[in-house]
């Protein structure tokens, strides 16, 4: 029994070591941002941060971008995994050839086929109609061809947030109970099973929301100034600044993670009902292994 | 409408997706192989087939980034790997429920923190002028970030926690009962390891690894934030290649390189698909 019961020593030591390396870079930016050289503890960075050039322009732009992109990304895949739950199956194996291809493609192996494309437009196509549609999706005030990149990024995450949610649910038999209670079958996708998708829906969209907000290769070689190219782009001449900025971007991802869990977590449950779903929650709540072009 | 009549319908429900997927990835990936196979609309004689952008990026400077690229990942990756596994173990057979889930939420979200905010914290931490560096006069004992050591260090900080994303759910599918049997039959901790825990979580280990690999190879965002410019990376000279640094004519070099990443991307999952199928045997 003692054996059993016996605390062992390494997993302290694993978990110390780990958290070290994980906190210390942390902690060392906070350190970095409050305590510059010559002046001592300022918070000049913080404060320096709303008043910034360009700083509200590019977290506004990133926010419109994201809010494109998960509805974006919604609109397509939702009625796709649905429509295969209820009653195409043989369409799934098409759907996942089709969601897993991105990651084949990093993300500046893709960039690098978009120029080429977008360099179509003024080469072949100046004078026909669809000129007009290549330079619509590159307006800099809202480049709509970022929200098609970042969809074409997210669509593995996506997929497999959703597709785990979807295993969770049965939802033929909530679309049969559904109609047989005298729902249309628009309603019973809109009212049953969409909201028994919650959680999976929620974390579909706080991974796009988290791949758009840190998304930095494609928008800096497309020529946009995006949050994370702003920041970079600022880190040249204000070190403190950018470091302050990542921080608080840390935070901010960090606070939403939470905003998400606990608007995933089911209400009103009995027990025994809700340990079970939040396992299944837990399940669609783990992240998918599976890092997009994050670094 | 009725159940029987869906499968029209679910074609029609799944074709925006298979549309947009032709125009918003098809497009570029046809731009990229007619690129990558023909000279540049800006060389002398204009766009024509050649084989010559694709030789010419796996030679002198592109073959040394590329090298320095797989390098790079294959050793960051072991590291994470190896790391990963007793850091993984350790959460898992952790008996304080908050602590674990803390560490998977923790873990995703480190995961996810790649590129810039992930190498300015790095900046401000052993960047020339960062706090642990000047605190402990790293400079003086020769250490620089900005070289492919500082790299590997950078690196571990999201592989890390993908690994134990990534392991976990192997590890939780380690029965008990597995262990009890093998003490029963007298065997060591280490036996049990040796004999019974690593073979069975080698498909995952192995798919841990090619997976870590492959987000390590398509990284960009940390290594252009970092300025690290001293460690030759494909990512970076396509980077460099696209913003124009490169002479007239040879701009399809960029989609050569890219479509060297490609294949070593597909093959990273040609591997990865197969070991992921095979581990999930032992999870249900």
């Amino acid at each position: 029994m003692a054996r059993l019961t016996r605390k062992p020593l390494w997993r302290g030591a694993v978990g110390l070591l780990a958290g070290l390396y994980f906190l210390v870079p942390v902690a060392a930016s906070v350190i970095f941002t409050v305590d510059v050289p010559g002046q001592g503890f300022t918070l000049d960075a913080y404060s320096g941060i709303l008043s910034a050039d360009g700083f509200t322009d590019s977290l506004l732009l990133t926010l419109e971008l994201a809010a494109a992109t998960i509805v974006l990304v919604m609109v397509l895949l939702v009625p796709a995994l649905v429509a295969v739950r209820l009653g195409a199956p043989r369409l799934r194996p098409l759907l996942e050839i089709i969601c897993s291809l991105p990651l084949v493609v990093p993300s500046v192996a893709l960039v690098s086929g978009y120029s080429s494309v977008l360099r179509w437009g003024p080469e072949h196509l100046s004078r026909t109609p669809l000129f007009q549609t290549f330079t619509a999706v590159q307006d800099k005030r809202f480049p709509f061809v970022l929200v098609l990149a970042y969809t074409v990024m997210a669509l593995p995450l996506a997929y497999r947030a959703l597709d785990s949610g979807l295993r969770a649910v049965d939802v033929r038999v909530l679309v049969e109970a559904a109609r047989s209670c005298g729902a249309s079958a628009p309603r019973a996708v809109l009212q049953v099973v969409l909201p028994n998708l919650r959680g999976a829906l929620l974390n579909a969209s706080f991974l796009t929301l988290a791949l758009v907000l840190g998304e930095y290769t494609v928008g800096a070689l497309l020529g946009y100034q995006p949050f994370a190219v702003w920041i970079v782009n600022t880190g040249g001449n204000q070190a403190q600044l950018s470091v302050a900025v990542s921080v608080l971007s840390l935070v901010v991802t960090w606070m939403l993670l939470l905003v998400f869990a606990a608007l995933g977590r089911p209400r009103d449950r009995s027990r025994s009902l809700s340990r079970s779903s939040r396992r299944a929650g837990r399940d669609a709540a783990a992240p998918a292994p599976i890092a997009q072009e994050v670094a | 409408m009725t159940l029987k009549t869906k499968a029209p319908a679910g074609m029609l429900a799944a074709l925006p997706l298979v549309l947009f997927m032709l125009v918003a990835f098809g497009l570029p990936a046809v731009a990229m192989l007619t690129g990558a196979f023909s000279t540049s609309s800006d060389a002398p004689g204009g766009a024509q087939w050649t084989t010559a952008n694709l030789t010419d990026s796996v030679q002198g400077a592109y073959l040394t980034g590329l090298v320095s690229s797989v390098k790079l990942s294959a050793l960051s990756a072991l590291l994470a790997a190896v790391l990963g596994l007793p850091l993984a173990q350790a959460v898992v057979t952790s008996r304080h429920r908050a602590l674990r889930e803390g560490v998977l939420a923790a873990s995703g979200v480190l995961a996810n923190f790649g590129g810039v905010p992930l190498a300015f914290a790095f900046i401000a931490t052993l960047g020339n002028a960062g706090v642990l560096t000047e605190h402990l006069g790293l400079t003086g004992a020769g250490w620089s970030l900005y070289t492919f050591w500082g790299l590997v260090v950078v690196y571990l900080y999201f592989l890390l926690p993908l690994m134990v994303l990534a392991i976990t759910p192997a590890l939780e599918g380690l029965r008990k009962q597995w262990r009890e049997a093998a003490q029963n039959n007298g065997a060591t901790g280490f036996q049990y390891w040796r004999y019974v825990a690593l073979p069975v979580l080698a498909p995952s280990l192995l798919g841990g690894y090619v997976l870590l690999f492959g987000s390590a190879f398509a990284a960009y965002a940390t290594a252009a934030a970092l300025g690290s410019g001293s460690v030759p990376l494909i990512t970076v000279q396509i980077a460099d290649a696209l913003s124009g640094n490169v002479l007239v004519g040879q701009g399809n070099i960029a989609l050569a390189l890219s479509l060297d990443m490609v294949v070593v991307a597909g093959l990273v999952m040609a591997v990865y698909v197969p070991l992921q199928r095979r581990s999930a045997r032992w999870l249900d």
